[in-house]
């Protein structure tokens, strides 16, 4: 790989149906009723790739939006019903050919077997953009959809249930990585002479044994182009911080000032140190909801109309921001400077604020030398400045 | 009075892993790769076919607890290849073949309503069982199933995808942006399913696809697979691709059908075929023998022999005579992770019968393992495999062919080429897509969600 350097300040972009706004399908530009088509998403993240970001995510779950954090609601005046995360990527890569495509997946219900082979064949027909944004749940209609387990009603998001999960979570991510390696990247021999089509010494078992599953392996797929797909989570506090520093490449954060976006950087730091993977890179984004506008009283205004149609004001787990591309990106290079290495944008109105991003806020940061000016890189790890894995079981 | 000249159904499976598929020729190309299957899948669109089809394993096979090494080994994830072979195609059908035992009702059913939608209506389903613990490891339930019990699981989980498929009606979402109204109806995806191995409630998040739910395929030839056929599949994957055997299952299963009340237009048989082309049939026939000797070098005929005979046989020469020793009948099997080891129920006389073939012809092991082992269905010019392909169909041997090329991801190529102009040219295979979703091209009802609960109340 060439020794160009990687932007200095990194870009996602969130995307979830309409945009982060519930009464984003009402805007003109939403599109509504091509929200189950492909050609929606492909829209989309061609836009995000036309602004040079590092990747898109697209939000997932394994049941109905909602306006409760814990129930369904039975309101039908916001968008309800997605498709599978990791479809539309895969749906989604081979139209594109830089941009990563890190697909939402609720470990809580799922097989780290199949999410595994899953990710890794993202990784293949995109060749080396794919990535995982690792989810739990603890919605108990989510585990009635399986029938396999019940999971506690929980009071707050400090519950032994939500550590437990979390620990469930770390395991997951183990497996899956430990699948991804399962395969030494020259296994495949096509050996003529022997007949041999694979060095089955190159093949290892993963013999995972942990409190809540066991797995044989070896993977069914090969190790994907990327060594190990990039993996994300979003955290809010002490536990799910602790998942990010021990399992994840990227972590999703949600600080509203500087001042917490330095706190939760040093707390993410020493847990990292505390899990002895203190020299391994790893990304620190902020999480903002955005309106931008080239007026502030616009985006603002626009909030407002938003907020007037849903019929109530808009809140969310993250700071929302309403601005000009210049004040944000005096946000960002702000943050940045407090440890955060990059910027998870989520558009208010997928259809509005997304390409405000792409054409108004990059622009304002390439001229300020802090944003890409191409792609510099074939894979989403070279984009991120992240080395290709050995593999954990090849021989040194 | 002759009645109408049948269309054939075509489609084609991508190589996978099995010693049909010859890694070593110098035009094979990578098995894993997504070049490889946009190709094949490309060609396969560009002759017209109804779809492309996957085969699935999910636990690397062995012999003697070592990882079979001989064959292709390595395979992408169905629904993320598929969802993907979607961006690259038009028209052709997308069927994944997905285990009922290692996954869930509602995950699979969001898989298939995702890719449904993803691909303007063009997945399908091969819905194969499994109970085996070995594959039971890599999951987080183990190898729970009893072997009983697999066809009642996989009727039960089909019947519950169905309901969840269903569960919306195709018409909920208004999103009208004026009144504000997304959703017609609240309870949109609500379902209950209490049963024996499942019992799930709530609401499905995936809107009703276009297709309202996705082609039913079924694999299995036991009496149960054939009854679970004739009630609730669209298409049978068969392995029945000679005239007289053909003749004998499409008769059987078709006349399975009224008791369900259905046509026997509802239910396509499918089997799986191979072809070997040639400028002339005689050349044809060398090519044919050549590609055999290529599937079945000398280690794979002994792995071959040890799948029956149930021990290493590795100290034998494959160009030498038989074992003479019988087959170890046990629990334990050499072989695991194989569907071919299950074929072989009474190994002793099987190993008699081979011993005395053998004899009689004076073959090697791997001679034996050639002249019994994979059939080779189409051999002969292009015109010659139209013919046969045609005779056939029309003889109702089956309703077309799932085709399965030795080479990949070239080995359609030629097909597409040279044979499929000639069965257009007799009026027995499209020239063109008439519709858009797979269930056009296989002359499929569109499910109505609307009829199934008019029907219930």
């Amino acid at each position: 790989m060439s020794s160009s350097p990687v932007s200095p300040l990194h870009l996602a972009v969130a995307l979830d149906g309409t945009g982060w706004h519930p009464a984003s399908w009402r805007e003109p530009v939403a599109r509504p009723r091509e929200l189950f088509t492909a050609g929606y998403w492909a829209d989309l993240v061609a836009e995000a790739e036309r602004g040079l970001l590092d990747f898109v995510t697209i939000e997932d779950g394994l049941g109905p939006q909602s306006s409760h954090f814990l129930d369904p609601d039975d309101r039908t005046d916001q968008v309800r019903g997605r498709l599978d995360a990791v479809l539309v990527a895969s749906r989604v890569a081979p139209l594109t050919r830089h941009i990563g495509l890190v697909p939402t997946a609720v470990v809580t219900h799922s097989e780290p077997f199949h999410l595994s082979k899953a990710i890794a064949t993202l990784d293949y027909v995109s060749t080396g953009r794919a990535g995982l944004r690792v989810q739990i749940s603890a919605r108990p209609t989510d585990a009635a959809h399986f029938g396999r387990r019940t999971i506690a009603r929980i009071d707050d998001h400090h519950s032994p249930v939500v550590t437990d999960l979390f620990d469930e979570a770390a395991d997951y991510v183990e497996v899956v990585r430990r699948l991804w390696d399962s395969w030494e990247d020259d296994a495949e021999i096509r050996d003529v002479a022997t007949g041999r089509f694979i060095d089955r010494d190159k093949l290892h078992y993963i013999d995972f044994e942990g409190r809540h599953f066991s797995v044989k392996g070896p993977s069914i797929t090969p190790r994907p182009p990327q060594g190990q797909p990039l993996v994300t989570a979003l955290a809010h506090a002490t536990v799910p911080y602790r998942l990010v520093a021990r399992a994840a490449d990227v972590g999703h954060v949600t600080p509203h000032d500087a001042d917490q976006a330095r706190a939760i950087v040093a707390e993410i730091r020493a847990e990292q140190e505390a899990a002895g993977r203190a020299a391994e890179p790893l990304h620190v984004f902020g999480d903002l909801v955005v309106f931008l506008d080239d007026d502030p009283a616009e985006a603002a205004a626009r909030r407002d109309r938003l907020d007037t149609l849903a019929g109530e004001a808009y809140t969310s787990d993250a700071r929302i921001f309403t601005g000009t591309p210049a004040q944000l990106a005096d946000l960002l290079q702000e943050w940045g400077e407090a440890g955060l290495t990059g910027f998870r944008l989520r558009p208010a109105v997928a259809g509005h604020d997304l390409p405000a991003l792409t054409r108004g806020l990059v622009p304002e940061l390439q001229r300020r030398g802090a944003f890409r000016r191409s792609y510099e890189a074939d894979t989403l790890r070279g984009l991120l400045g992240l080395t290709r894995p050995a593999n954990r079981y090849a021989a040194a | 009075m002759s009645k109408p000249r049948k269309q054939i159904h075509l489609a084609a499976h991508f190589p996978g892993v099995n010693n049909t598929t010859v890694w070593s020729d110098p035009k094979a190309g990578s098995h894993i790769e997504f070049s490889s299957f946009a190709h094949f899948a490309r060609t396969a669109e560009r002759a017209k076919f109804d779809f492309l089809f996957l085969a699935e394993g999910l636990r690397l096979r062995e012999q003697g607890g070592k990882i079979y090494d001989l064959d292709v080994v390595g395979r992408p994830d169905t629904f993320t290849v598929l969802a993907a072979l979607a961006a690259v195609t038009d028209h052709l059908g997308l069927t994944g073949t997905i285990n009922s035992t290692f996954n869930e009702p509602y995950e699979v059913a969001r898989q298939f309503a995702s890719l449904d939608h993803l691909s303007g209506g063009r997945a399908a389903w091969n819905v194969v069982t499994s109970w085996d613990a070995f594959t039971g490891e890599n999951f987080r339930r183990g190898g729970f199933l009893p072997q009983d019990e697999r066809y009642s699981r996989a009727k039960e989980f089909l019947a519950t995808t169905t309901e969840l498929f269903d569960s919306w009606q195709g018409d909920e979402i208004l999103a009208d942006q004026a009144t504000g109204t997304f959703l017609r109806d609240a309870k949109a995806g609500a379902f209950v399913h209490e049963g024996r191995h499942f019992d799930i409630h709530g609401r499905f998040n995936v809107p009703r696809g276009p297709q309202g739910r996705p082609v039913i395929f079924q694999a299995g030839d036991s009496e149960e697979g054939r009854e679970f056929a004739a009630s609730s599949a669209d298409a049978i994957f068969s392995r029945y691709a000679q005239l007289e055997t053909g003749q004998a299952f499409y008769t059987d299963v078709k006349s399975r059908l009224a008791k369900y009340g259905r046509r026997s237009d509802d239910l396509l048989i499918l089997p799986a075929a191979t072809f070997v082309l040639g400028d002339t049939d005689a050349e044809a026939a060398e090519i044919a023998k050549d590609v055999r000797r290529r599937q079945v070098s000398g280690a794979t005929a002994l792995k071959h022999l040890e799948f029956v005979w149930n021990r290493d046989l590795s100290a034998y020469d494959p160009e030498g005579p038989l074992p003479d020793v019988d087959p170890l009948v046990s629990e334990e099997h050499i072989s695991r992770g194989r569907a071919q080891v299950r074929m072989y129920r009474d190994p002793v006389a099987v190993a008699r019968e081979w011993r005395e073939l053998a004899q009689a012809n004076n073959w090697s092991i791997r001679d034996l393992v050639i002249e019994t082992g994979n059939r080779q269905n189409f051999v002969g010019t292009p015109q010659t495999v139209a013919d046969t392909i045609d005779d056939y169909v029309q003889a109702d041997a089956s309703d077309g062919f799932i085709l399965v090329p030795h080479i990949t991801p070239t080995g359609l190529d030629e097909f597409a080429d040279k044979v499929v102009p000639l069965l257009q040219e007799k009026g027995v295979f499209r020239t063109e897509y008439e519709g858009t979703t797979l269930r056009d091209h296989l002359g499929l009802a569109h499910p109505d969600a609307k009829a199934a609960e008019r029907a219930a109340s």
